[in-house]
């Protein structure tokens, strides 16, 4: 179960209970994919092949306090991101609860924006979309711009974007709340070194606003550098929770 | 290590320091003022949607008219020459052309609100908000489309030789209530397309049986004889919210009785059921 023992005296701001998550995931499509094989499947009562289920997070348990920033490393598609996902209860548990202090914020490459519309449009729509006033909106319109840095690209459509650009964009607009629990999803590995030095500042302003920060990187020089503690998550389960040098050396350690 | 927290199961520990589930469902009467929180986001989020909608066309947003143009020309070709339903009535074009941009705008709405969560799942997983948000705004899309179907509405009753008069003003009530019952249907649709994929395939044709059901194309007085029948299918929310726009602007076509009754009944009853059953789903809309 959680960590009730490190509770002595520390105030907790983020309780995960036995989490499991499941992704059902349609059009998979595996075998014949015509109409006799699915009516075949529905006369012998089978579940549509189509219909995968993804056990993408397997009974995690931990608990975070004030103060703490902390990092999850693991490999390609060992849950991390679907575990922040869990946090800041924007993917439902399948089992299991999380408990959080006030509503935690995810930063996310993957905040998704329209890439119909053009990045201005968008800017108003992630600060409306968020809970700002369309007044609290325009005044930080400016910022968002600035901090982007984007220029003259502000008023074509998203889709003309390069990847790195539509990066720069969706984390501007993310880092202009502050946050009490903030979850970062790899928002450090996208821009060239110029922005990925002002968005590793703004983290750090932003973390020392927030109660506690997660962060989930492949970087890890970054873990070290900003986290206190480290989460290794293999297979949708912790491999290892602990002082963040440690894990990341027995992390590195172990993929070499 | 203190005592109460030791033995504390983690659910105690967290109610303890007052810490609470990350996904959960907001009590009814919160959930409705977050919503009215985010006001100017379904309004943005809807607007933007529309300016978007017909990007890809050469002929953008003129689309928006010729949509409903070409719509009515296909049914006046069909039914009123090829059938030739017009005999039996005054002006045939003025009724049909209601009723089919009226209906349209409920069979639309249905139609993107069934899409209206399980084609945003990136928009739900990333921001937090609301999740009514969104069929509210694809209903307003509509809406504006509606709207713009409502002026050439006019200019083709007009065409047909019906006078300007004051009953005109009653179809703002009447689109107005029509839009309420159409956000509650689209509402519970959401939630139905967000857990069946599948009722996207099936709504084509359940929206093609309730067109041919509402009298569009005909007159259900001079059509249906059997008077229980004909009640019912008077009734019909469609048929309702169809015969009170005609009866606005056709000069000899009267409503049904109680119309008005039955355009409130069916715009509170399907709002209100439609906005709980999809409230009460509010935590699972992310999953998928």
């Amino acid at each position: 179960m959680a960590d009730i023992q490190h509770t002595n005296g520390q105030v907790p701001t983020v309780i995960v209970d036995d989490l499991h998550i499941v992704y059902r995931v349609y059009g998979a499509t595996v075998g014949k994919g015509n109409a006799p094989a699915a009516f075949k499947r529905i006369l012998k009562r089978q579940k549509s092949p189509a219909l995968r289920e993804v056990h993408a997070v397997r009974g995690v348990s931990f608990t975070s306090h004030r103060g703490e920033s902390i990092g999850l490393i693991g490999r390609n598609g060992s849950g991390k991101s679907t575990l922040l996902r869990a946090i800041a209860g924007l993917l439902p548990p399948t089992r299991g609860a999380v408990f959080t202090d006030g509503q935690p914020t995810l930063l996310g490459v993957n905040a998704a924006l329209m890439s119909d519309l053009t990045g201005e449009r968008n800017i108003i729509l992630g600060c409306l979309a968020m809970g700002l006033t369309p007044a609290q909106a325009k005044e930080r319109y400016d910022d968002i711009v600035e901090f982007s840095g984007l220029g003259e690209f502000i008023d074509l459509p998203m889709r003309t974007y390069s990847s790195g650009m539509q990066q720069r964009l969706r984390f501007a607009i993310a880092a202009v709340k502050s946050h009490d629990v903030l979850l970062i999803d790899e928002a450090l590995a996208t821009g060239d070194a110029d922005f990925r030095k002002r968005s590793e500042e703004r983290i750090r302003e932003l973390r020392d606003e927030a109660g506690t920060v997660f962060l989930v990187s492949h970087s890890l020089d970054v873990v070290t550098k900003t986290c206190t503690r480290a989460i290794w998550l293999d297979q949708g389960s912790i491999k290892m929770d602990g002082d963040a040098e440690t894990v990341v050396n027995a992390y590195s350690s172990a993929t070499r | 290590m203190s005592t109460t927290t030791s033995t504390a199961s983690p659910a105690e520990l967290a109610a303890h320091h007052g810490l609470a589930p990350s996904s959960a469902r907001p009590a009814f009467l919160t959930y409705v003022s977050q919503l009215w929180q985010r006001r100017h986001f379904i309004a943005s989020f809807a607007t933007s949607r529309t300016a978007t909608q017909y990007s890809g066309a050469r002929l953008g947003q003129l689309w928006q008219l010729l949509t409903p143009l070409m719509n009515a020309g296909v049914y006046y070709l069909i039914f009123g020459i090829l059938f030739n339903s017009a005999g039996r009535m005054d002006n045939f074009i003025a009724f049909l052309v209601t009723g089919v941009f009226i209906f349209t705008f409920t069979q639309r709405s249905v139609t993107s609100g069934a899409r209206a969560i399980s084609g945003n799942l990136s928009l739900i997983r990333a921001l937090h908000f609301p999740r009514a948000a969104l069929p509210f705004s694809s209903t307003i899309v509509e809406l504006q489309q509606m709207l713009v179907s409502l002026a050439v509405l006019c200019v083709i009753v007009l065409l047909t030789g019906e006078p300007i008069t004051w009953a005109w003003l009653t179809i703002i009530p009447a689109i107005a209530l029509q839009t309420i019952f159409n956000t509650g249907l689209s509402l519970a649709i959401a939630r139905v397309g967000s857990r069946i994929p599948d009722i996207s395939q099936l709504l084509p044709f359940l929206t093609r049986t309730w067109l041919y059901l509402s009298g569009v194309f005909f007159s259900i007085p001079q059509r249906v004889h059997n008077s229980t029948l004909q009640d019912l299918m008077m009734a019909n929310p469609a048929t309702v919210y169809i015969e009170l726009v005609r009866d606005a602007f056709i000069n000899r076509h009267d409503a049904p009785n109680h119309a008005w009754i039955l355009a409130i009944s069916w715009a509170v009853v399907a709002f209100c059921i439609g906005f709980w059953y999809f409230w009460a789903a509010e935590e699972k809309y992310g999953r998928g």
